[in-house]
């Protein structure tokens, strides 16, 4: 449900920077389906990139096979990023707090760390950099804390939170996320106890569909036949 | 020059070195060969850490990592490098793949630093002192700032190259071009020896001209479990396997010791990977060239 919503987010002919994991089967997705013209940019370099199989990593060589451009990563931030060409940036994190702030450092303090998570790799500046950021993250109140240990990617552009229950989205001038879109036979008190701060609600929620036939046929017989990213 | 060679010469003890590579075209060979000969007080550069650094933490080579992204791509963590840190074992220096991208383009240009928008509201110049900021002289604007990096040794993995190191790369390119020039001095590491006429039909495909190279290694399969885009694939399988080896410091023990320590060179090591080459090796797709003629 979570790459099929992030799917419907991407519109036909935008460039999306895609990152890996969910991003890249939601990225995959939307191109199969509803946005055959979707300019995938990878950050190892692929630009325009079609790949046959589902990259495990974003350097696979089927990105670079068929693709636009191959560049090298000089080129991808500074031509692409920091130029302002990317349109969606699409980022994951292990916490996410009430502002849209994204963690992939460190769980507790960065001298002493509890958990060392990976770091930003290009999380950084592609939160500051792309004109939109969809974020996609699984609901729990451990991973949307009120606020993150580190901030890694800042929120000011998250315009949307693609979780397993629901979408958030940031409200008004102080960009408080709040629940704007549920997913079928799900209550908004589910959605709260996932989330570590007082979750406020839009007076009328959006019913998110559930995948059709075709969505789940493509992502489970063709895109992730081997369930690297699809769970359930 | 062998391998062993060129690790003898041109990589010492406490030296700054970047073996680089973005997923494609890692030279696992040379790091093998560094912890063969046991070199010590390193500091490994790279945007990605990935296995190979993994490794060579564990085999106790570095005192110092300068990252931007250290984890097992679509797989998990690297354990070795978190063990080392969790357990403050290991200096660290971070930062964002852009900021290591604007290190080594400062230390190609020889600029004392480069220039980007970028860490506003993160946390990382508060953790990374040498994260900076200047103000434009044009506009006022203020701008980012990271330090020029210049390693001592950068060892690139490529495809192929000439006798003297005119080096050509294809697929995805990284930041090999820009740590070389940054480099006090190159080795590269190749799939295959061609002679110069093949580099000057093609001479768009150079990537790191034979002028800053010191060493020139031929070494098949020398990026396994990374690829080199048409000769062989990226070994996922080993990549997913890593997740249990390096959770495990005893397993970990045993892989160096069996696929590291307890072989000579590549070809020894290719020798205890049965069917590795047939399952990996890639399939033809040639692009048609294009006409250098005038």
């Amino acid at each position: 449900m979570m790459a099929v919503v992030a799917a419907r987010e991407l519109a036909d002919g935008e460039v999306v920077f895609v990152g890996i994991g969910l991003p890249n089967l939601a990225c995959n997705l939307a191109r199969r389906t509803h946005a055959p013209n979707l300019v995938m940019i990878y950050e190892s370099g692929a630009v325009g990139a079609t790949p046959s199989r589902l990259p495990v990593s974003i350097g696979d060589p089927a990105l670079v096979t068929g693709s636009l451009m191959v560049c090298g990563m000089a080129d991808v931030f500074q031509l692409f990023l920091q130029n302002g060409r990317i349109e969606v940036g699409f980022l994951g994190g292990a916490q996410v707090d009430r502002h849209g702030n994204i963690n992939t450092t460190v769980i507790g303090p960065y001298e002493r760390p509890k958990v060392r998570l990976p770091g930003s790799g290009g999380a950084a500046e592609i939160a500051i950099h792309a004109q939109r950021i969809l974020i996609v993250s699984k609901l729990s109140p451990r991973a949307f804390p009120e606020r993150v240990d580190f901030v890694t990617s800042p929120g000011q552009r998250v315009q949307r939170v693609i979780t397993d229950k629901g979408v958030l989205e940031p409200d008004g001038a102080g960009g408080e996320l709040v629940l704007t879109g549920l997913y079928p036979g799900v209550a908004v008190a589910d959605v709260k106890a996932g989330v570590g701060w007082t979750l406020r609600s839009r007076p009328s929620l959006a019913r998110l569909d559930p995948p059709t036939r075709v969505e789940l046929q493509l992502l489970r017989e063709v895109l992730d036949p081997k369930r690297l990213y699809l769970k359930s | 020059m062998s391998l062993q060679d060129a690790v003898a010469r041109f990589v010492r003890d406490g030296d700054v070195v970047v073996i680089e590579g973005f997923t494609h075209l890692i030279s696992f060979a040379a790091g093998h060969e560094i912890i063969r000969q046991r070199r010590r007080d390193l500091t490994l550069c790279r945007l990605t850490p990935d296995l190979i650094y993994d490794q060579m933490i564990a085999a106790g080579c570095a005192s110092r990592l300068v990252f931007s992204w250290a984890g097992n791509p679509g797989v998990g963590s690297l354990h070795a490098f978190r063990r080392a840190v969790e357990g403050r074992a290991l200096a660290i220096e971070e930062y964002s793949h852009f900021g290591m991208v604007a290190r080594f383009s400062a230390g190609a240009a020889r600029l004392p630093f480069w220039t980007l928008r970028d860490y506003e509201g993160t946390d990382l110049p508060r953790v990374n002192p040498r994260i900076k900021s200047v103000t434009c002289p044009y506009t006022g604007e203020t701008l980012a700032t990271v330090p020029a990096l210049n390693p001592d040794v950068t060892i690139v993995h490529a495809q192929r190259a000439d006798a003297r190191g005119n080096t050509q790369i294809w697929g995805l390119l990284g930041v090999q071009k820009e740590a070389a020039f940054a480099s006090g001095r190159v080795i590269v590491v190749v799939e295959e020896l061609v002679d110069e006429s093949v580099i000057r039909a093609d001479p768009n495909r150079t990537l790191i001209p034979a002028a800053i190279v010191d060493a020139v290694v031929l070494e098949p399969w020398g990026a396994h479990p990374s690829y080199a885009q048409g000769y062989y694939d990226r070994d996922n399988d080993f990549y997913v396997a890593w997740e249990a080896i390096s959770k495990d410091p005893a397993a970990l023990t045993r892989y160096l010791d069996t696929f590291v320590y307890g072989v000579r060179d590549r070809a020894e090591y290719m020798g205890k990977h049965a069917g590795l080459a047939e399952r990996l090796k890639a399939k033809d797709q040639r692009c048609a060239g294009v006409n250098y003629g005038y």
